[in-house]
């Protein structure tokens, strides 16, 4: 049988996504849907096709969250700490940093550098050289506050100041890509509307007003989606840096990723944790579709 | 702002690489304004890299040192790293760490771009739903796979003996993001091209490998640091699977590693240290390469 040219194509084409397509019904979508399944059942990861309860994993969650001592509720509330306090901050320190390194000639390659390294570092090493930062007594920060003659702090022992020193670190870890993303939008700022400013005799403050914010928009509406997803997915520090990495002191510290990983993988409370996966799902998905609405809405210039 | 010249590919391309290049040397009059931001950026740097140089120094010291709180070890020695690789199992840590981060960098390197390959060259039934469903996934977060993850391993015996490293690979041997960003780089291959070596009676595979391939080795480049830094420090996946000591990675052995040695500060430091210390070569080395690869995998859109 003769083929034609197009119909070998389209054979080709086949051959060629085969394995990828198997991949991605097998290890993506059907994992997906069984995730949904799984949040409905009494599951035990040892007892397969564990028996159906309906909603009663939701409900349970539901009503975790009312209990003041829940650690699910505490995971919940923490987490959004996380997001409202670390994506402004690391936002506003990102972009200030590209602009300085922005405006200078000499070492601005070593400082980009600098900046960078702990991003490529893995957060489990960062988590423990923070520990030691932090230790009560004996730790770096504690012994330059003694000699400053400042009262020493708990930071991640104390549970009023344990969720910010965590947030602070997991700062740290990821503005050296804030930083480079934001100086890939700056450099894109064409010189000639900062020319013609100039020539306006307009000020600096105005100028990053009205001309580097503005054309920035779509690169900080990407950033803080995500970050913001980044921030709502924390584990390694936490894990890591937390006592016995239950997200102590108190659940001051404890996030829903964390939680999905004690219930799923400490209780074996398996449709339980898969049942929050889902709501962390849902609340992705609406941050994505909004980040999508956005920045449809293109700046032309 | 594109030119309608420049492709997607392309831009995303010039971009990247002008962040990560070497910034020109802009003669600058001293000014007070120049002065301060090299203050502020110098503090900024201090912040980012004394963390990483306490850690080193502190891996040198005898733990009776630990307390002196000098800067520089006294008697500086290596007896920390000498028990930290003897009695633990860092050696294989790192062995399975490479062998993971190379195999599944290898595979997503040659899946990802026949994927994108054929997106962007061959048409045929079905393409743009195929395309959407592979698209779709990226909008899954992980932590809601590895619930069915686990189950599917268990059931297969992937949790077990050596099957553990494909059970650590498995999630990751082919990306979403990969095809997406490879099908925007195949635009610069010209068609023309392919059809010329189509007349030559080359096969597809051999189009796809030896023509197309070789022409957009930056993006794959790109493609596969990105790739290989993010295996070399995944934690949450490996964590459940690894269910034995001899195939934990790098990042779940050290976690661990903290349990057994809790205020001997300088074995951790030395743990840490022996994790990030390759690392930080590498990114020394390439940081040019590194930064560009991150950049242009993150602008992506």
């Amino acid at each position: 049988m003769k083929l034609t040219l197009r119909r070998r194509q389209i054979l080709w084409a086949y051959a060629f996504l085969a394995v990828s397509l198997i991949f991605f019904v097998v290890i993506r979508w059907y994992p997906t849907l069984l995730a949904f399944n799984i949040s409905f059942r009494d599951w035990n990861v040892f007892q397969n096709n564990g028996p159906w309860v309906g909603l009663q994993n939701y409900q349970d969650i539901w009503s975790d969250l009312f209990k003041q001592r829940s650690a699910v509720r505490a995971a919940f509330f923490n987490t959004l700490r996380y997001v409202i306090i670390g994506v402004p901050i690391q936002l506003a320190l990102g972009l200030m940093i590209a602009m300085m390194l922005n405006s200078i000639g000499r070492a601005a390659g070593f400082f980009r550098a600098a900046y960078f390294i702990p991003y490529v570092t893995s957060l489990v090493a960062v988590a423990f050289v923070w520990n030691w930062l932090y230790a009560p007594q004996t730790g770096l920060i504690n012994q330059l506050l003694l000699a400053l003659g400042l009262p020493m702090q708990g930071f991640t022992k104390s549970p009023q100041q344990a969720l910010y020193s965590i947030t602070a670190v997991a700062i740290w870890a990821s503005l050296g890509f804030t930083v480079i993303i934001f100086l890939a939008g700056l450099q894109q700022i064409p010189d000639v509307y900062y020319e013609a400013a100039q020539i306006d005799g307009a000020g600096r403050w105005p100028i990053f007003w009205r001309i580097t914010l503005p054309l920035l928009n779509p690169v900080i509406v990407y950033l803080s989606v995500l970050q913001t997803i980044g921030f709502l997915r924390m584990f390694d520090l936490v894990r890591n840096m937390s006592d016995q990495g239950q997200g102590g002191p108190l659940n001051s510290t404890t996030t829903v990723v964390l939680e999905v990983y004690k219930e799923g993988f400490g209780s074996y409370n398996m449709g339980y944790a898969a049942a929050l996966t889902v709501l962390l799902f849902f609340v992705i998905l609406i941050i994505t579709i909004f980040q999508l609405r956005v920045l449809q809405r293109r700046v032309e210039y | 702002m594109t030119t309608s010249a420049e492709s997607n590919a392309e831009r995303l391309l010039r971009i990247s690489e002008q962040v990560a290049a070497k910034p020109p040397r802009r003669r600058t009059r001293f000014s007070w304004l120049t002065a301060l931001i090299y203050l502020l950026l110098s503090l900024g740097a201090v912040v980012m890299i004394a963390p990483f140089v306490w850690m080193i120094l502190t891996s040198f010291k005898p733990g009776a040192e630990l307390i002196d709180f000098a800067f520089l070890p006294r008697n500086p020695t290596l007896d920390n790293y000498r028990l930290v690789l003897t009695t633990s199992s860092f050696g294989r840590w790192y062995f399975n760490s490479l062998f993971i981060a190379t195999v599944s960098t290898l595979s997503v390197a040659f899946f990802d771009s026949l994927v994108g390959y054929t997106f962007n060259k061959f048409e045929f039934p079905g393409k743009t739903l195929i395309f959407l469903g592979i698209l779709a996934t990226l909008m899954i977060p992980t932590e809601m796979l590895i619930i069915p993850w686990y189950n599917m391993s268990v059931q297969l015996g992937w949790h077990q003996g050596n099957m553990q490293y494909w059970g650590i690979v498995f999630p990751g041997v082919i990306t979403a993001v990969g095809i997406f960003l490879m099908r925007q780089f195949f635009d610069s291959v010209p068609n023309e091209l392919l059809d010329a070596a189509r007349i030559d009676g080359m096969h597809e595979f051999g189009i796809f490998w030896r023509i197309a391939m070789p022409l957009v080795r930056p993006a794959v480049a790109a493609l596969c640091i990105f790739n290989f830094i993010g295996n070399w420090n995944a934690y949450l996946w490996p964590l459940i699977i690894a269910s034995s000591r001899e195939f934990y990675t790098l990042p779940v052995g050290l976690s661990f590693f903290r349990g057994e040695s809790t205020t001997q500060w300088e074995k951790i430091m030395t743990g840490a240290s022996l994790a990030t210390i390759p690392l930080l070569i590498v990114f020394i080395l390439f940081q040019r390469q590194i930064i560009k690869g991150i950049a242009l995998t993150g602008l992506k859109g």
